[in-house]
């Protein structure tokens, strides 16, 4: 008997992945970013019932340009999932599920978290001068 | 063609036996994440390098302590909610799949709780 051609899942090695599943995946992976955001939270939070020194100790930590670049990175996280995760609730509602307006929501979601994440570092480096 | 028995749809649980609960309890956090995260991020622009005496008297307002307590209940199940999802379906090994969200639920009510704590002691303690 000849075996029927049956159609296949895309195999993630060679297929070129269309926007909407890169940006798919992007909200898990800033998903799981963010509950990593959560144990720093937990590291700043817990570091202030220990003492003065401990907690200058965490805000040094996390002042320093490795302790920056990885809060911008979960900064960027927060927003992106944000920004996916109410294009998420209007699709639950059922709404913007036709191409154009899928791909027209791709690049809002695209473009939210970098205007955002510029807007919050130049507030923060210019207007508080931190 | 109708394949549930009247009893299965009347009860609306599915094949999972849980029915819409964790969908909807991610709905749910995520909505109320929305303006705590936004509120969150505006927060600590202004406490960027502060002392321990400027954080205490922030907590100490109520308000953003009470804020801090419902970011981080919500934030927590709501990463919870997300990274059984993702165990389930990246791990395939069931031993190893039961034990990771097992771990994912157990770890969350402790980081949950060491933060709720860490509020309540800063804002009340000495």
């Amino acid at each position: 008997m000849a075996r029927r051609e049956r159609p296949l899942s895309p195999h993630l090695q060679v297929y070129r992945l269309p926007i909407t599943a890169i940006l798919s995946i992007t909200h898990r992976i800033t998903g799981v970013a963010l509950s990593g955001g959560i144990l720093i939270l937990t590291f700043w939070l817990t570091s202030a019932t220990y003492s003065a020194d401990c907690f200058a100790w965490a805000q040094a930590v996390m002042g320093s340009w490795i302790g920056q670049v990885v809060l911008w990175g979960v900064l960027f996280s927060l927003y992106y999932h944000l920004g996916n995760g109410i294009r998420h609730m209007v699709w639950d509602s059922g709404a913007g599920f036709d191409l154009p307006t899928v791909h027209r929501s791709d690049y809002m979601v695209i473009a939210f978290p970098v205007i955002a994440t510029a807007a919050t570092l130049g507030c923060v480096y210019f207007v508080i001068g931190g | 063609m109708e394949m549930r028995s009247p009893l299965a749809r009347v009860r609306g649980l599915g094949a999972a036996h849980e029915g819409a609960h964790h969908w909807w309890g991610q709905r749910l956090t995520g909505i109320a994440l929305v303006p705590l995260c936004l509120w969150f991020i505006w927060a600590v622009s202004g406490l960027l390098g502060a002392d321990l005496a400027t954080f205490k008297a922030w907590l100490a307002t109520g308000q953003n302590a009470v804020l801090m307590i419902l970011l981080i209940v919500s934030g927590v199940h709501h990463a919870q909610l997300g990274l059984q999802v993702v165990i389930e379906d990246y791990v395939h090994c069931k031993t190893a799949k039961t034990v990771g969200i097992v771990l994912i639920k157990l770890g969350a009510v402790f980081v949950g709780v060491i933060n709720v704590f860490a509020v309540l002691k800063l804002t009340f303690g000495s």
